[in-house]
């Protein structure tokens, strides 16, 4: 196994004439977040490993619009929208995979009303997919037994109702999953949602990661698993705000599984 | 003489009828102030969603116990409804117990009645002491007329099941006196225990009791019935349209603006001529973007401001709530309602609305609370009757940023960048592939 990543851009592949079978949306923070830019690599190392056939857009790719939608500027969301929609449909793009919730839900939920009509998957719905399918095989492995709780991202869970995809990849990870007090339905918020990410939060007492953190830590877990970068991000701060960085890391699904598979 | 008493209940009855159909108009011009919105699609789902919700109470239970006690509240409720129906038939024709005829149905259905009427007394007294004396945030934070409202419910229910078993216990005492008119009917599971409080009171002084319980207890009824639109408790009706009027996609989907796509797409447009007309109507109101006022909002947005019952289940899930901030969604609906219901009086007033010189931005709603949101959902999903407080703090959000620039300010370093640079941090958009060869 190489180490070094494929990761063909859509460009290329038009170029040689190819069509992939999904496109891989990689989003802001998976490409220039570091510890995001790990999600997006683990996520890649499986689609090699198991020779999915993707591409992404590359330098061609832009902010889908959820943070100016969400922060009441539509001007600039339908911009995005427009723009991002004219280069998915120019290459004629039928599939999209994105290991960002919030993407996913603007690319599936706001698109279609602007022009722009695709499947759209979340990584943790793509793997459970790959793995129905018997191309991706999970067992076990490192965090076998290994107390694990899954904080639901809300753009996934109640904004599109889909709660057991990342579940049920943990299970095969042979973890023994808890859940925390707000969970599925009614998840607590990471604080990260809205735009909030990129301002200051008003005045209270106290953050809401630090909040979700101490649900989160209340039953004991060895680690915390995530499918949204946002929310990983949250919880990280959360857990170093509670000192305990040491002892409990918060994972995307996707590295979990990753590092099962020993990429 | 023999029908006075029906002329009296005639005119008690007409009158609560035409003061609800009143207030029934009033709150339907004031929701129609609203702009349109199209609720008319997928009406099978629609009806089986309002069935499962509303019907249902199938969000109710998220909750346990208040669940339960709701639910018995509820059932109560609207099967004692059918004890009301006969009510009134015998106060128009001036008959009693003019279903007794049905033998042993009516047997079974007054002593159902008498059960259920128990079990919301029972329900109620709970209702109250978690109001009351429990330590629950979302009932502790209500002050004022809100709590004040939602305890003369309470009380009311408790006068009203209390007459309704004086009534019947009189009755029955008056069945086994062989009084005339109180011909032996109906089974009592519950009055018949209070009868040794009747003992040893003559038929007159019964029939006096028994009669003033019965009066009383239909024109409390009455008085409930309007007291509705004056208060939170209005969702006993409207928790039906509500839920059948809820929004049925992706709780993700917001909303598009279809004028800012119209712009959009004449900017994408490489043949689009920009010195054309628009082919606007010159008189037309220019649009303006996102809401400040309860007339940006919609109609849908409006009936759940009537249709909230204050329950706070929706601020009680928030995370800003949760962690101290100003925002509450529930004040959110009710900030609504209230000023929804000052645009109201002052059209009653005026004719027409005259400007007042409030708006629901900043007079009710402030923008600490809008900002405050992290879209989440988690108000929206907890709300048992489909009520949407998100749509509103989005729209009004539009109005700040889309209207008056009104961001904060690191909200539009963001968005420059977004507009800049297509990601809301300061990267450069030919970065983006930069990943792929990092350590």
């Amino acid at each position: 196994m190489s180490n070094t990543l494929q990761v063909p851009t859509m460009a290329d592949m038009m170029n040689e004439g190819k069509t992939p079978e999904v496109l891989f949306w990689v989003g802001c923070a998976g490409s220039f977040d570091d510890r995001a830019k790990k999600i997006t690599k683990a996520f890649v190392k499986i689609l090699n490993n198991i020779g999915v056939d993707f591409a992404v857009l590359g330098t061609e790719e832009s902010c889908t619009g959820d943070p100016a939608k969400r922060a009441g500027n539509e001007f600039l969301f339908q911009m995005q929208a427009a723009t991002n929609i004219e280069v998915l449909n120019a290459y004629e793009i039928k599939k999209i995979v994105t290991t960002c919730p919030h993407c996913f839900n603007t690319l599936k939920n706001e698109y279609p009303a602007l022009g722009g009509n695709y499947e759209v998957m979340h990584h943790t719905q793509f793997l459970k997919q790959l793995l129905d399918q018997g191309r991706l095989k999970i067992e076990g492995g490192r965090f076998k037994g290994k107390r694990i709780t899954f904080h639901d991202p809300c753009y996934l869970g109640r904004a599109n109702d889909e709660y057991e995809a990342p579940r049920e990849l943990l299970r095969k990870l042979d973890v023994e999953l808890v859940e925390m007090k707000s969970c599925k339905s009614r998840g607590l918020c990471c604080g990260a949602g809205g735009a909030q990410m990129f301002k200051d939060a008003e005045p209270g007492n106290k953050e809401v990661n630090i909040h979700r953190t101490e649900q989160a830590l209340d039953v004991k877990p060895d680690a915390i698993a995530a499918g949204c970068p946002f929310c990983n991000t949250m919880m990280t701060d959360g857990i170093k705000n509670k000192e305990k960085q040491d002892a409990i890391k918060v994972y995307d699904v996707v590295e979990m599984i990753a590092d099962v598979e020993d990429l | 003489m023999q029908y006075i008493p029906q002329i009296i209940f005639l005119a008690a009855l007409g009158f609560a009828v035409w003061f609800f159909a009143r207030n029934v108009k009033r709150l339907r011009r004031n929701i129609l102030l609203g702009k349109d919105i199209d609720r008319t699609d997928n009406k099978p789902q629609r009806l089986k969603k309002m069935i499962r919700i509303a019907l249902g109470q199938s969000k109710m239970v998220t909750r346990p116990i208040a669940g339960f006690l709701h639910i018995l509240v509820y059932v109560g409720f609207v099967i004692i409804n059918i004890e009301v129906l006969e009510i009134i038939i015998d106060g128009i024709l001036g008959t009693h117990r003019i279903f007794s005829f049905l033998g042993p149905v009516y047997s079974f259905l007054i002593g159902s009645f008498e059960i259920l009427a128990l079990l919301v007394l029972i329900s109620v007294i709970f209702f109250w002491t978690r109001r009351n004396v429990s330590n629950i945030m979302r009932f502790k934070t209500l002050k004022g007329w809100p709590k004040n409202d939602a305890n003369n419910i309470l009380y009311f229910e408790v006068i009203l099941m209390c007459l309704f078993f004086t009534m019947n216990a009189t009755d029955l005492q008056l069945q086994l006196n062989g009084a005339t008119n109180y011909a032996e009917a109906g089974v009592f599971p519950v009055s018949s225990f209070l009868l040794p409080l009747f003992e040893g009171m003559t038929d007159s002084t019964l029939i006096i009791v028994e009669r003033a319980a019965w009066w009383a207890h239909i024109l409390g009824i009455f008085f409930f019935l309007n007291y509705l639109y004056y208060s939170k408790h209005l969702h006993i009706l409207l928790a039906f349209p509500n839920v059948y009027f809820s929004n049925l996609k992706a709780k993700g989907q917001f909303s598009h603006n279809e004028t800012v796509a119209k712009e959009v797409q004449m900017m994408m447009d490489p043949d689009a001529d920009p010195y054309a007309m628009p082919e606007e109507d010159e008189n037309a109101e220019p649009e303006t973007f996102g809401a400040s006022d309860v007339t940006d909002l919609n109609w849908f947005q409006l009936l759940n401001a009537y249709t909230c019952t204050e329950c706070g289940r929706c601020t009680s899930e928030c995370p800003a709530n949760q962690t101290g901030k100003k925002l509450s969604p529930r004040k959110i609906m009710m900030d609504t309602r209230d000023r929804l219901e000052e645009v109201g009086k002052n059209i009653d007033a005026n004719g027409q609305f005259k400007d007042d010189g409030n708006k629901l931005l900043d007079n009710y709603i402030s923008r600490e609370e809008l900002w405050a949101c992290t879209t989440c959902n988690a108000c929206v999903e907890a709300c048992p009757i489909g009520i949407d407080p998100l749509s509103i703090i989005m729209e009004m959000r539009q109005y700040l940023v889309m209207e008056e620039s009104a961001a904060p300010m690191e909200l539009n370093n963001a968005m420059g960048n977004i507009e800049n640079n297509a990601a809301p941090w300061p990267y450069n958009q030919q970065d983006r592939l930069n990943w792929v060869n990092d350590n």
